[in-house]
């Protein structure tokens, strides 16, 4: 009984960063936009929801006690905005732009959540964010239950809308771009246009999992948007091969696997003091993971066919798949 | 508002533009930005604390030299943590960007570089711990200069440092035949390889003067205020956000947008306070991105 409840946490958790993931791959599978800011953008999403749904606290602005779902609309919508601004700013400049500004929303965010006390709690956070089915909190089983049934709707309904996109002319646009940007440009595409939409649909997305998340733990808090979560977002989605909706979503449940059981491990095997050294040779063993991967499989377990190198340098060692797949 | 925030600043913005100007070689020669830079930083600071270390150890205590408030061993260390920071920075393009540079997406260069920031900085983690450590202890007295403004000896030290080594890289690269190279080779690499120029002799010397510089930045930061792992990484939006300002492959470039950036950050913690230091260089970055994108010193790319 206590495994299945835990296994339904363990899934909740992994569904939600497979949220985050499915946001970054139509960043950057499908656009190829660098968006190493992410965790920004998830923390935009928790917190608009949190102050749209929380009661009213007189310490700080609202909450204005709404339902739920207001919320998680309010999260899309404010965290696509803020994406669109970013993508306006930087997409007509070079790709590493790009990288550079949302590395800076993240910061920005961050430093918001941590000084702006009257709008998002100063480092102590928002606590009493309703939770759905919190009736249930009582017996821990059908309430971890019911939350993976909820947020197993919500990554269902994204991945099929996002499988839809990609195989529309829109996403057929986006890849075109991502593939060779001159060529989509002749056919009369207007290549800023539109990846500031792909990547403000991305940042939606990104938004709605912070979202949920603090919907279900109930509590949020600025250290659970650190770069290190942009860190983990991007090793799953590098994992399950950018370009890939469903390898984005097994990326993460693998990689979320792999980051719990370590932790489990290391929380065995070292003493309570060690405990904080032992957390960072986790990172440095993902960190180095990340760059062996991109070295050897840099397609991942589903990635997408190889991208065309710039120069043709590339297209003689897979000129079958790229036919066959196309 | 009193102009103790120019000596702040002057020094912030030495610490950022020594920085600069390595991710502005990197960018222009290597064509790409490189996330791993702040923790180049990081590592010099503390490979100079150990050397520090071993020095004590061996030759036991030394005193520092009168008004400073480190000696020789420091003098040394940081020498010998230069070498150690560049070859860290070459070893690093060996294993990882060099090869990814080969299969010809900038873009994943990127991405390696921040998987690598993370993993060395998580090292440091692991070897020194998070808690701050110092190069000393000993607390100096700050001389007035007037106009309301105090100077502590270490301070004035090292900004005289800073401008020698600034000096020493314009020189190199305008005066020197490597320096030359790595100009043309930033300007139009194609046309670089036709004149025959050595590109992986001037790739070396992009990382081991990017990384030598970020060790000395580094090392301040560990003087004036502590050493520990996430050092470098805070540094690491200012650092773009000035070799942006000053225009992306110019040296001078990079410092004087590290000085815009440091003085800005000083005169933003009087007026504003301390806890939005970090915005400063967010907002400089936006304006620069909407308002001239090639910098003050850019050229155009071909």
């Amino acid at each position: 009984m206590d495994l299945l409840g835990y296994g339904a946490f363990f899934l909740t958790t992994a569904l939600i960063f497979s949220l985050v993931t499915l946001g970054l791959n139509l960043q950057w599978g499908l656009t190829g936009l660098f968006n190493v800011g992410l965790a920004g953008f998830v923390a935009i999403g928790a917190y608009t929801s949190a102050l749209l749904t929380t009661p009213d606290d007189a310490a700080r602005l609202g909450g204005f006690g709404l339902p739920i779902l207001v919320g998680w609309f309010g999260a899309m919508l404010v965290g696509g905005i803020a994406a669109a601004l970013t993508g306006i700013a930087t997409l007509r400049l070079r790709s590493d732009y790009l990288a550079i500004t949302t590395f800076g929303v993240a910061v920005v965010v961050q430093l918001v959540a941590l000084n702006a006390q009257k709008l998002t709690g100063g480092p102590f956070g928002i606590g009493f964010i309703p939770r759905p089915f919190g009736g249930l909190a009582e017996t821990p089983l059908l309430f971890n239950l019911s939350n993976l049934a909820v947020v197993s709707m919500v990554t269902l309904i994204v991945y099929l809308a996002l499988e839809h996109l990609s195989r529309s002319p829109w996403g057929r646009v986006l890849k075109a771009l991502r593939e060779d940007e001159r060529a989509a440009i002749s056919l009369g595409k207007s290549a800023r246009f539109y990846r500031v939409q792909a990547f403000a649909v991305g940042g939606a997305i990104m938004a709605l999992a912070g979202a949920l998340q603090a919907h279900f733990t109930g509590f949020i808090a600025p250290d659970n948007y650190l770069p290190a979560l942009t860190f983990q977002v991007w090793v799953m989605l590098i994992v399950g091969g950018s370009g890939s909706n469903i390898g984005a979503v097994i990326g993460s449940i693998l990689v979320w696997a792999i980051w719990a059981g370590s932790g489990a491990l290391t929380s065995v095997l070292f003493s309570p003091e060690q405990q904080a050294r032992a957390a960072s040779l986790q990172i440095v063993a993902i960190g180095v993971m990340l760059c062996v991967i991109l070295l050897v499989r840099p397609n991942g377990l589903f990635g997408d066919r190889p991208r065309r190198a710039r120069f043709g340098k590339r297209a003689k060692e897979a000129p079958d798949e790229s036919i066959a797949k196309s | 508002m009193s102009l103790q925030f120019v000596v702040d600043g002057l020094l912030a913005g030495s610490m950022i533009g020594l920085g600069a100007i390595g991710v502005t070689l990197t960018y222009s020669i290597l064509r790409f930005s490189n996330f791993a830079h702040g923790d180049f930083m990081a590592w010099g600071a503390y490979a100079t604390l150990a050397v520090v270390g071993a020095i004590g150890a061996m030759f036991g205590k030394i005193a520092p030299i009168a008004p400073l408030s480190f000696g020789w061993p420091l003098i040394a260390a940081v020498v010998i943590g230069m070498a150690i920071t560049g070859l860290l920075a070459l070893l690093l393009d060996m294993v990882l960007f060099a090869r990814l540079r080969a299969k010809g997406q900038a873009i994943i260069v990127v991405m390696a570089s921040f998987g690598a920031s993370m993993a060395l900085r998580s090292l440091l983690e692991f070897i020194f711990s998070s808690r701050p450590t110092y190069f000393s202890r000993a607390i100096q007295i700050a001389m007035p200069v007037g106009f309301g403004i105090r100077i502590t000896p270490d301070q004035i030290a090292l900004l005289l440092l800073t401008a020698v080594l600034v000096l020493s890289v314009h020189l190199l690269m305008t005066r020197t035949q490597t320096g030359r190279s790595m100009q043309a080779l930033s300007q139009n690499a194609a046309l670089a390889r036709i004149v025959g120029i050595d590109v992986a002799k001037v790739v070396r010397v992009t990382w081991i003067v990017g990384g030598a510089l970020a060790c000395v930045a580094g090392v301040m930061i560990g003087i004036l205020i502590q050493i520990r792992p996430f050092m470098g990484f805070d540094m690491l939006l200012p650092m773009f956000a000035a070799a942006i300002l000053g225009g992306i492959g110019s040296v001078p470039g990079a410092v004087l947008g590290g000085l815009i950036i440091g003085l800005a950050e000083a005169g933003a913690v009087q007026l504003i306070g301390a806890e939005w230091r970090a915005a400063v260089s967010f907002i400089i970055l936006m304006t620069v991105l909407f308002v001239r994108p090639i910098g003050l010193f850019g050229v155009r790319e071909r």
